[in-house]
């Protein structure tokens, strides 16, 4: 399991229910180590600014962490964490490797703009 | 946490790394009422490191698990902390520090404590921002499975990139190091160990100037610097490992800075102005570590304490 403070995705079916019934959501998917970390901490730190967005992890070695690991958008990725973001249960956006506050916010800002 | 209402403290430290949270366990501990604000997620560079195995009094801990005891020993003794903020102004000068936010949030101090420290360096080569993740890393020990029965190339030849290079030989089928001197800067049982590993390869006086690739890299342009010889390699990545920046350009042209952007301080960690000091990664210094950076900070703090007890205002 993770250790963050995240809500945890444990299943594919867990993941297609929780993008199902948000609107908008970010999911991270990687590990405990040294990339992945500060981008949920980063996560924990902007829900609050962000109550339009559900945010959630994933670990990248759980099995079930296919549905991210190999969606076409993901293709070519070869650094962790794998970050998607969705709406209305559609993969709009994907990055990869270690994302700084900036570049999350831009992100959420582009693809779930309030407006 | 939430913020005092209070927005005077009698010190507030820029930067929540090993430096950072130092000097707010002392100063908080000297019931100085003491602020940490942080750009970041609080750990700064040590939650970058899987391993810490040389702090004293700890076999072995993630870089993770002990950022979170400092940060949990800081707000223990009543450090407030604010993580992934914003400066957008910093008055020094004078006895009254001020430090704004993006949020408009304005705070002042007695003394600030600079610990911003420091991030890895990239090549700034054509095309390494569009190939981070797609070839391009920064960390062995996260992405280094990627790259299992591939070809990489490592840029460096400090002790991070030689003893990396040896670490990712157990994935990859071959490692070339690129490095821009016909010599290493590694100690010199890392430089056998790589010289050593019939997987390791070496072009030096060269330096990388351009990534290619689609969905991930396929190529670099590697380029002598003695003859100007540009030469095309094929690769399937690239680990990047050239030393770091100080995070202190928010700090040029108020205070004292050397040539490498890094704060010019004495043996007490006082800066060019009084009441402002600095520890840890953005000093000058030659060694970095979280040791370092953690005696640099128990100085920094220490003396802060004696000069916010001279100006009257600590209880």
């Amino acid at each position: 399991m993770l250790q963050t403070n995240l809500k945890h995705i444990l299943t594919a079916d867990e993941h297609k229910k929780f993008i199902e019934d948000n609107e908008n959501v970010m999911i991270c998917c990687g590990r405990n180590g040294p990339m992945c970390i500060p981008v949920y901490g980063v996560m924990e730190d902007i829900q609050g600014d962000y109550s339009h967005v559900k945010f959630a992890d994933m670990e990248f070695d759980n099995p079930q962490s296919s549905v991210i690991r190999n969606a076409p958008e993901c293709r070519g990725f070869m650094g962790l964490p794998f970050t998607v973001y969705y709406k209305n249960g559609k993969l709009v956006k994907a990055t990869t490797s270690i994302q700084n506050e900036l570049q999350i916010k831009a992100v959420l800002d582009k693809e779930f703009s309030k407006s | 946490m939430k913020i005092s209402e209070h927005h005077h403290f009698n010190s507030i430290i820029i930067g929540a790394g090993p430096a950072g949270l130092t000097a707010g366990i002392y100063l908080s501990r000297a019931r100085a009422r003491t602020l940490i604000l942080n750009e970041g997620v609080v750990g700064g560079q040590m939650i970058l490191t899987y391993e810490i195995a040389n702090y004293p009094g700890v076999e072995a801990i993630s870089g993770y698990q002990l950022s979170n005891i400092m940060k949990k020993q800081a707000q223990s003794f009543g450090c407030e902390i604010r993580a992934n903020i914003r400066i957008t102004d910093l008055k020094l000068e004078g006895k009254l520090k001020q430090v704004s936010l993006s949020d408009g949030s304005i705070f002042t101090a007695d003394t600030i404590i600079l610990a911003s420290g420091g991030r890895p360096r990239t090549i700034g080569a054509a095309g390494e921002e569009d190939f981070k993740g797609r070839g391009i890393s920064y960390c062995a020990t996260c992405d280094g499975d990627f790259f299992t029965d591939k070809e990489i190339v490592i840029v460096g030849g400090g002790n991070s990139a030689l003893e990396e290079a040896v670490s990712l030989t157990k994935y990859v089928t071959k490692v070339t190091v690129v490095h821009q001197f016909d010599h290493f800067q590694a100690y010199d049982h890392a430089i056998r160990e790589a010289r050593n590993n019939p997987k390791i390869h070496f072009i030096l006086d060269s330096t990388i100037i351009a990534f290619h690739g689609a969905e991930s890299i396929t190529s670099v342009d590697i380029k002598n610097i003695k003859t100007g010889e540009i030469l095309p390699f094929k690769t399937d990545g690239v680990f990047v490992f050239i030393g770091y920046l100080p995070n202190t350009e928010f700090l040029l042209g108020k205070l004292d800075l050397n040539k490498n952007g890094e704060i010019t301080v004495n043996s007490d960690m006082e800066t060019s102005i009084p009441g402002v000091f600095a520890a840890g990664d953005c000093i000058v210094k030659r060694y970095r570590q979280v040791t370092t950076a953690v005696g640099d900070a128990a100085v920094a703090a220490l003396k802060a304490a004696e000069y916010i007890q001279l100006q009257g205002t600590i209880n």
